[in-house]
């Protein structure tokens, strides 16, 4: 009788989140974390019943932060901008393990085998690779010096097939393809020259085009890595030219899903525009006046609608761009500093960050209507479990 | 333009001749500071894609050339002019509390 006491009140310990309400053991398919910026710490949230299962904090500095997922989808690891990394555990709502690898990171990877975690560090300059069980280090690649000695700033990392990762230097004008095939001698391919500033990037789908945004010159640089000889070309060369650009008061995000049917769609940086190009030559198809500079730029997963944000001061607005006849079909303002949103795995509902209102909501995609709404102290980020399964996110 | 320009071009007009500025309207700045200046600084002024704005890294520098900066941009850089969104006097207060270290 003492054991099974005992053995119930351990299960009771061990499983406060991890089952559901009616008791059954739960999945992370529809599991996620929303980022508080100003605190640090995420909300784990549930997007079938569409609610919060509770807060994880001390994660540091989330200012600007991200996460990627384990191969299971257990375990969400964020990224914040005091060079922590963070190993939360969405079915405990808890954190699993806590390091700071440097002074001050941007982002990562998780390698396609779900065993390697790459960092982009800003401080010093270069990426780190640790073990995603244990987040004991692995390998450290440093990135290119500058004139003062300091090192580039990497921005743009994500994962390839093949246990590689792409990233970009942003102050020497690089893009380096690591392969960790042996964690132990990363062997690394680097292009130079690719473009002046280069402040982010994103890699398609398939993993076979990376796309990295130049802030100090006109047009895209655009690497295909299915190529027999890989190189890095320009696109839109004549996007701008050389036109003075508006004040960018937010830097665009690349990382997204912005492949959508046959064309890839890009927020124009100092501009009131999306950019759409053809996914298979990376020609200009087309560019859609938006209602201020986009931020975002993220194609609902069935690719039929682009769902774009906007930099200070215009980030109270959302537009909807139907990629068919690229117009824009839908304008609202969901309130004061709309941050982020992610889409549900299959898209039927977004979920929207506005920061200055404390709050994250959800809309249907079809209707646009609210369906939903969860308190959050300053959101920023959201990102779902599901992104555990796809090739660079 | 879109709401959220409202609160600076109405507390930019309140700041103008007096030169002092509300407490409302501090506050704002903090709040600008820290969230939109923040996106490139980081929230805590120690720096990102942008250089670290910290009492100690600006310690000694010449405030008419920080608030050249602020109000004009640097060129060649993502740093963008802010005249557009604010006004002299509030960029000397920002120049102040920056230096100060913010509260």
């Amino acid at each position: 009788m003492r054991k099974i006491i005992l053995f119930a009140a351990a299960a009771l310990a061990l499983a406060p989140v991890s089952a559901r309400a009616d008791g059954a053991p739960r999945g992370t398919g529809d599991l996620g974390i929303v980022i508080e910026r100003a605190q640090g710490s995420v909300q784990v949230v549930e997007t079938t019943g569409r609610t919060s299962l509770g807060r994880v904090t001390g994660l540091g500095d989330l200012s600007h932060a991200t996460a990627v997922f384990s191969r299971d989808g257990r375990y969400a690891y964020v990224f914040g901008r005091d060079g922590g990394l963070t190993k939360v555990d969405l079915l405990r709502v808890k954190i699993e393990k806590r390091i700071i690898q440097s002074g001050n990171s941007i982002g990562g990877a998780m390698s396609q085998d779900g065993r390697l975690i790459a960092v982009a560090n800003y401080t010093p300059g270069g990426v780190k690779v640790f073990d995603s069980r244990t987040l004991d280090p692995v390998a450290d690649i440093p990135a290119t010096a500058k004139a003062d000695g300091t090192r580039s700033k990497v921005v743009g990392l994500a994962d390839l097939p093949g246990q590689k990762f792409v990233f970009t230097l942003y102050d020497t004008g690089e893009i380096w393809v690591a392969d960790l095939a042996d964690p132990a001698k990363p062997a690394i391919i680097k292009f130079k020259d690719v473009g002046k500033l280069p402040y982010d990037a994103l890699v398609t789908p398939d993993g076979r085009h990376y796309i990295a945004g130049l802030f100090g010159e006109d047009g895209l640089a655009l690497l295909d890595l299915w190529a027999p000889e890989m190189k890095v070309r320009r696109i839109l060369p004549n996007y701008g030219q050389g036109a003075e650009k508006l004040p960018v008061y937010k830097m665009p995000h690349l990382r997204g899903w912005a492949k959508a049917g046959d064309k890839v769609f890009l927020p124009a940086i100092g501009r009131h525009e999306v950019l759409a190009v053809d996914a298979r030559t990376y020609e200009d198809v087309g560019r859609i006046p938006v209602h201020g500079q986009p931020v975002f730029a993220m194609a609902r997963p069935d690719g039929r609608h682009v769902w774009v944000n906007f930099a200070h001061p215009l980030y109270d607005t959302l537009q909807v761009i139907d990629t068919v006849t690229m117009k824009v079909v839908h304008t609202f303002q969901p309130g004061r500093a709309v941050l982020h949103m992610e889409f549900t795995p299959k898209g039927e509902h977004v979920w929207v960050s506005l920061r200055d209102e404390d709050r994250v909501d959800i809309f249907d995609t079809a209707s646009f209507r609210k369906i939903g709404s969860i308190p959050a102290d300053k959101p920023s980020g959201i990102l779902f479990a599901a992104r555990a399964n796809r090739i660079g996110l | 333009m879109s709401a959220a320009f409202a609160p600076f071009m109405s507390a930019a007009f309140a700041a103008g001749a007096a030169g002092a500025l509300s407490p409302a309207r501090e506050k704002e700045l903090v709040h600008l500071i820290r969230q939109d200046c923040g996106a490139c600084h980081g929230m805590t002024m120690k720096g990102g894609l942008g250089s670290p704005l910290l009492p100690e890294t600006l310690a000694g520098k010449d405030d008419d050339a920080l608030k050249g900066i602020i109000m004009d941009g640097i060129h060649g850089t993502p740093m963008p002019p802010w005249r557009p969104l604010l006004t002299e006097g509030e960029v000397a207060w920002i120049v102040k509390k920056l230096k100060e270290g913010l509260p």
